[in-house]
């Protein structure tokens, strides 16, 4: 009988510790989850956002024939880029666009006609663009209630397109903010591969030394050393890059500022380093040793095994490394906030300032205001490079998938 | 002949080539590493370390952002060590081939490669704004914890696989349950690679900026916490703003090496001694 009770209590505690265990070892995919989860409901808010200011609108006369902007328009025309309706592909009886905005009403009607709590202000708006039928004017929505026949151009929301094909980056843009990812998705891209063009020779080659050529001795001093500079913080090498690399680029190309995309990618390139030597390594040592003696023993020397038996048996382990390199380097924030000077331009050469995706979301996050459409931008990016990161894992999951199989 | 003196030349002027490329990566290390050791011995005295920033953060210590990274380190390690450690005693031990393992298995991976910053949104949308933290060391911790538990989980993953199958076998042979063989068993045997790996993931957290710049951090708050619902500074923030935006980045240089300095002797303490304990223990225990 008491033995019957131990038991059942045994097998309790151990269906308890059971659950557990699986409870522990479903979190991080439960927490994987609730990253996309927050993420996307936090970013797609933005596609739901007006064009323009929340609140305010465009009005223009009603004989204008035009029928609706996109942002890059509205910011020229509000930037005085853009200063005629014929460039905007309407004919107005007066082709020179008048800008109105609140500031601007005091020029048109005297100050006294203005009733303290701003009343009558629907009909001084709808009288000043009835006056003039070349004006657009930027208004907010509550002065243009009653009594208010111009025509409200109906803008729609932020689109996707507008989103993924814009060039402009200006979040504070005014009356349009300016959500163009173009030109930080390239320079993501421009360090990245600067990067890898710069660690890729670096670590194969240190791979290779230390796999094939290296004696006991040495790979005593190497393997830390390679530990360490996986160890040291990202913001460490931002502050190194940014105080000798920085000046160093600025001397030796003679510019302005030295804060530039090659900045960031020699100091990535340093820190995808560790990444790329220890995978390759791993898998230039996985060659079967059968494999690297028969070339021996057909006359090859040691040089040409390595060339022609490792490296094309390891290629698809050397692949993975740099894939993962690749996504270490398009994810690092601190180091390339550091020295990379941020400019939300399209990057033409490497010697120009630049701005990723991790540095934008880390230089604006704190200045947007919670819920706006600059907040769901900096998300949306988020987004990006988290499906970033995601393809790049699914790719080095394949590679060593098939991988596996091969050597089976 | 021709072609062996060919031979034997391109394979010789290989071979020099990857010693110089790997010697230029020894040196590079050497090169930060002497760079913000000689720079920033300089800055560090007991005063240093232990008193509050003044000036604008030109002068006086760093005392706050030491503890702070302190309380932030260790909140992120009490989330993420257990979990992380039954995590991984669930995968190496319990959980069989299936697809839903080979799942688990891909997430964690996923989790050990989304970037920090993607850990600070979400920990901003999550821990600060949906449960109302607010800027603390718990929403902080939190944060770093969830970056951390990807490496706990794969080290104590590694730190079981090396317990030869045979101590199973054998406590299980004796009528121990499957409870008793991994706690009282595999777990001891496995206990100094898994310690290991919890030291290199302190390691790893305590320099992380981008996670708790948007959770956890203040610019400048010359007190201690009182409570974990408070701000604290960190290190690595405190390096990012003394150097790129502080009120004087000239004057605050000294302050900026020296923070540095700490930063790196972080590192190495913690690299060192994870080392220290590996070979310290392997000649104590074999396992396997």
């Amino acid at each position: 009988m008491r033995k019957k009770m131990f038991r059942g209590r045994k097998y309790f505690i151990e269906a308890l510790w059971e659950g557990l265990l699986k409870i522990s070892g479903s979190v991080t995919s439960i927490i994987i989850i609730l990253i996309v989860l927050f993420l996307f409901s936090e970013g797609l808010g933005l596609f739901k956002k007006d064009v323009i200011e929340e609140g305010y609108v465009l009005a223009v006369n009603k004989d204008n024939p035009i029928k609706d902007l996109n942002s890059q328009q509205i910011k020229d025309v509000f930037d005085v880029k853009i200063e005629s309706w014929k460039e905007l592909g309407v004919d107005v009886k007066d082709d020179k666009i008048i800008l109105l905005r609140l500031d601007d009403i005091p020029n048109y009607v005297p100050e006294e006609e203005i009733a303290e709590d701003m009343s009558n202000l629907d009909t001084i708006i709808n009288n000043i663009i009835e006056a003039n039928p070349g004006m657009i004017a930027f208004v907010p929505r509550d002065f243009t209630q009653k009594g208010f026949n111009a025509k409200i151009l109906d803008l729609g929301t932020i689109n996707l397109k507008e989103f993924v094909t814009g060039k402009e980056w200006f979040p504070t843009a005014h009356p349009a903010a300016q959500f163009g990812v173009m030109p930080i998705v390239l320079g993501t891209l421009w360090v990245s591969l600067g990067a890898i063009l710069f660690a890729l020779p670096f670590g194969l080659a240190v791979a290779i030394y230390s796999a094939e050529l290296a004696n006991k001795r040495v790979h005593k001093i190497l393997k830390p050393v390679i530990e360490l500079l996986a160890g040291i913080p990202s913001v460490v090498y931002g502050f190194f890059g940014l105080i000798v690399i920085v000046p160093l680029i600025q001397k030796a190309f003679n510019l302005d500022v030295g804060e530039t995309g090659l900045a960031g990618s020699i100091v990535l390139a340093i820190m995808a380093l560790p990444t790329i030597i220890t995978i390759a390594e791993d898998a230039l040592r996985s060659t079967p040793r059968a494999m690297k003696e028969a070339s021996l023993a057909l006359g090859a020397n040691k040089w040409q095994t390595i060339l022609k038996v490792t490296i094309p048996y390891s290629i698809s382990g050397i692949t993975a490394g740099v894939v993962l390199g690749i996504g270490r380097a398009i994810g690092e924030t601190m180091a390339v906030l550091m020295v990379t000077g941020n400019a939300a331009v399209i990057p033409h050469t490497l010697l120009e300032p630049v701005r990723t995706i991790p540095a934008t979301i880390a230089a604006e996050l704190g200045e947007a205001p919670k819920g706006g459409a600059h907040y769901e931008a900096l998300f949306i990016l988020g987004c990006i490079l988290f499906i970033i990161t995601l393809i790049i894992n699914l790719v080095v999951e394949y590679i060593s998938y098939k991988n596996k199989n091969k050597v089976a | 002949m021709e072609y062996r003196k060919r031979k034997k030349i391109s394979q010789a002027s290989a071979f020099w080539v990857f010693r110089i490329m790997s010697i230029a990566v020894i040196a590079i290390l050497f090169w930060i590493l002497g760079f913000i050791i000689v720079n920033g011995f300089q800055a560090i005295s007991w005063d240093f370390l232990t008193k509050m920033p003044e000036d604008g953060m030109t002068k006086g210590g760093i005392y706050p952002a030491i503890i702070g990274t302190l309380c932030l380190t260790a909140g992120s390690m009490i989330f993420a060590f257990p979990i992380g450690v039954l995590s991984g005693i669930y995968l190496n031990e319990y959980a069989g081939k299936g697809w839903l393992v080979r799942f688990i298995r891909m997430m964690t991976n996923n989790l050990g490669s989304i970037p920090s910053i993607v850990f600070g949104l979400f920990g901003m949308s999550l821990f600060v704004n949906t449960l109302e933290f607010g800027d603390s060391i718990i929403a902080g911790s939190l944060t770093l914890g969830l970056l951390a538990l990807p490496v706990v989980i794969r080290t104590t993953e590694e730190a079981l696989k090396q317990v030869d199958n045979s101590y199973r076998t054998g406590s299980l042979a004796l009528g121990a349950t499957k409870l008793q063989t991994v706690v009282k068993v595999v777990l001891p045997i496995a206990f100094p690679n898994i310690i290991t790996g919890l030291i290199l993931s302190v390691g790893r957290v305590s320099g992380e900026t981008a996670p708790i710049m948007f959770t956890a951090v203040a610019y400048f708050l010359p007190m201690l916490p009182s409570s974990i619902f408070d701000q604290v500074m960190a290190l690595p923030y405190h390096l990012y703003v003394i150097s790129t935006s502080g009120t004087d980045i000239e004057a605050s240089r000294t302050m900026a090496y020296g923070t540095a300095f700490v930063l790196i002797a972080i590192v190495l303490i913690l690299n060192l001694s994870a080392n220290g304990l590996r070979r310290y223990f392997s000649n104590k225990v074999k396992t396997n």
